[in-house]
């Protein structure tokens, strides 16, 4: 007989390993978290000694509701996985959808997919710089932060027509064009962009109080990084060269060679700590100028979708069969979407999300071991943690939540190829190993 | 107009001078949550107005939802409602807060946050500017003054 272990004996448990632990937990609901995940902390003195997250509180299902709709539908729902990085998802699922249908995206379009995303990554990291700020107790450069951030805003609401879900891709290109007459506005906010960067060096990087709160702080080798698999701007402060733009060029990227930056890349050596986030996302802010910059540059002429027509997509997309991955390089690291068609379904037949806060949450238990319980919210924040992103799936149990252990799963699983064995054909038996 | 008790005369005048606001995720997509952070810096600076995100429900007297609710979050809503002191308002932002939006027929979804707790002004958008945010509290605080009037509630 397998037994289910239940949360409550698994927090038994790791008291009995620290018995001078007090137990701390945080959340879901907490000032020091933006949105609903339980930390649970063994802390001796003030030292943390053990961590145990418990996430699920965002699950909303996203991935089940997308099989019961057409895949325009699926592609809004996408969009609302997160608010904050609002493209990343419709652009990682645009791609797995045109592998899947075999759909041709004119190279405009590409360009313009681009000039979004990077658009979006600048807006987001400057969002992480103030929110991490305010964890550090610098209100006052939060709102700074925040003032800069506006223009970013008002140029994708002139590009796209909103702040914040943008709506801008669709299968086989993009829904606006970004026409010449609106280059000069962009090419001004992206000055005004640069001239901002010493500031940011000498606030974040030069300030003694923000070194004192960061260096050495949240320390993740880069070793670590790379057995948890980290992402992103994580993977990169701890001196890991991966971007899916450089790795696996999509979009336009091939012609605009993106390189993966690390601390390095500002003559500092890595450390992978908390300052190295900061000065990877600031060095990475300059990189997205220099290729809006350049997309403007060498953007060619043309349509902007392979379907004008929203109608005619559809029925492609009705008659398509296949599967796809799309990957892309969102502000907070790899995003991937897996995408399965039927022929003659209007639904996808599967779905599936893979955020990149799901492979930056293993890094945090090296990152929050022998911390002090006051840098619990900036190394928390420091992985730029979207939850809601992340929440894909949650097992429910008569209205009790329960963490199930891998041989359940896989009992589960076997009960589920038996189930649907006996349904399809009875030549199936499933395997009973073990 | 009713004769107002001195207490209930003192929490009104309390409320004119400034209102502050505790913001719950009830499991949105963080993009209300964002516009709300937005409305609270510069450029929109709702402070001047005396609007104050505070960090515990105690202390507020209007409570942001956003997003949706889900299934776990049900019981974590239900008692952050009930830690609010009176008066209260309540406002959904968004309308995934007020309708569901386009999470409906899922399995962890309860629905709209009316459907967890009762609730006073809506703000529609996906998500609302932060304009609109603005105008939500304003008219949360219109409100607030007829209830403590007693035309209302």
């Amino acid at each position: 007989m397998r037994e289910k272990v239940k949360p409550e004996e698994k927090t038994e448990e790791l008291t009995k390993a620290c018995p001078t632990c007090f137990e701390v937990p945080i959340g879901p609901i907490h000032p020091a978290l933006k949105e609903g995940i339980r930390f649970t902390f063994w802390i001796e003195g003030e030292r943390i000694r053990k961590v145990d997250i418990r996430p699920g509180f965002m699950h909303r299902g996203i991935e089940f509701m997308g099989t019961k709709r057409n895949l325009i539908q699926v592609l809004y729902l996408a969009e609302r996985i997160c608010g904050i990085c609002s493209i990343s998802h419709p652009l990682a699922i645009v791609q797995a959808v045109e592998q899947a249908a075999g759909i041709e995206v004119p190279p405009r379009a590409q360009y313009i997919r681009v000039i979004i995303g990077e658009l979006e990554r600048i807006h987001s990291h400057l969002l992480w710089a103030g929110v991490a700020a305010h964890e550090l107790g610098f209100d006052t450069l939060l709102h700074y932060v925040w003032k800069v951030r506006e223009p970013v805003l008002d140029i994708l609401e002139d590009l796209t027509g909103n702040r914040i879900d943008y709506a801008i891709p669709i299968y086989g290109g993009v829904r606006r064009d970004v026409p010449p007459e609106k280059y000069p506005k962009l090419k001004d906010a992206l000055r005004y962009y640069r001239s901002l960067v010493d500031d940011f060096v000498n606030f974040f990087l030069r300030d003694p109080s923000i070194e004192a709160r960061t260096r050495g702080v949240g320390v993740l080798t880069s070793e670590e990084a790379d057995s948890l698999c980290a992402v992103g701007p994580t993977a990169r402060a701890s001196g890991l060269r991966k971007d899916v733009r450089q790795d696996w060029p999509y979009f336009a990227y091939p012609d605009l060679e993106v390189k993966a930056l690390t601390p390095e890349d500002m003559g500092l050596e890595v450390r992978g700590d908390v300052y190295d986030r900061i000065v990877v996302r600031l060095l990475e802010v300059v990189q997205s100028i220099e290729l809006i910059e350049q997309c403007l540059e060498e953007m060619p002429e043309g349509e902007i979708t392979a379907f004008p027509k929203v109608a005619a997509l559809l029925a492609h997309l009705k008659k398509a069969e296949g599967e796809g991955v799309g990957r892309h390089e969102a502000p907070r690291g790899e995003v991937i979407h897996y995408i399965r068609l039927e022929a003659g379904e209007e639904a996808p037949a599967v779905w599936k999300v893979k955020a990149p806060t799901y492979s930056n949450l293993m890094p945090w238990y090296p990152m929050f071991r022998d911390q002090e319980i006051a840098d619990i919210p900036i190394v928390a924040a420091s992985i730029d943690p979207c939850i809601c992103c992340m929440e894909r799936v949650q097992i429910v149990c008569d209205g009790k939540a329960e963490t199930l252990l891998k041989d359940e799963l896989l009992r589960l699983s076997w009960a589920k190829t038996e189930r649907v064995a006996s349904r399809v054909t009875r030549q199936v038996s499933p395997g009973r190993g073990g | 107009m009713k004769q107002m008790k001195l207490l209930e005369r003192l929490k009104l005048s309390g409320l004119k001078r400034a209102l502050w606001v505790y913001h719950l995720n009830s499991g949105g997509c963080n993009g209300c949550d964002i516009e709300i952070l937005a409305a609270l810096t510069p450029r929109y600076d709702v402070e001047r107005f005396g609007i104050k995100l505070v960090g515990s429900p105690r202390h507020a007297d209007v409570l942001l939802v956003t997003g949706t609710v889900t299934r776990p979050m049900y019981e974590r809503v239900r008692r952050i409602y009930a830690q609010t002191p009176d008066p209260k308002v309540v406002i959904a932002i968004g309308g995934c807060a007020s309708t569901s939006g386009v999470f409906y027929e899922s399995y962890n979804v309860l629905g709209p946050v009316d459907n967890v707790i009762p609730v006073d002004v809506y703000i529609p958008g996906c998500p609302p500017r932060p304009e609109a945010i603005i105008d939500g509290v304003v008219k949360a605080v219109a409100k607030l003054e007829r209830l403590m009037e007693g035309k209302e509630g």
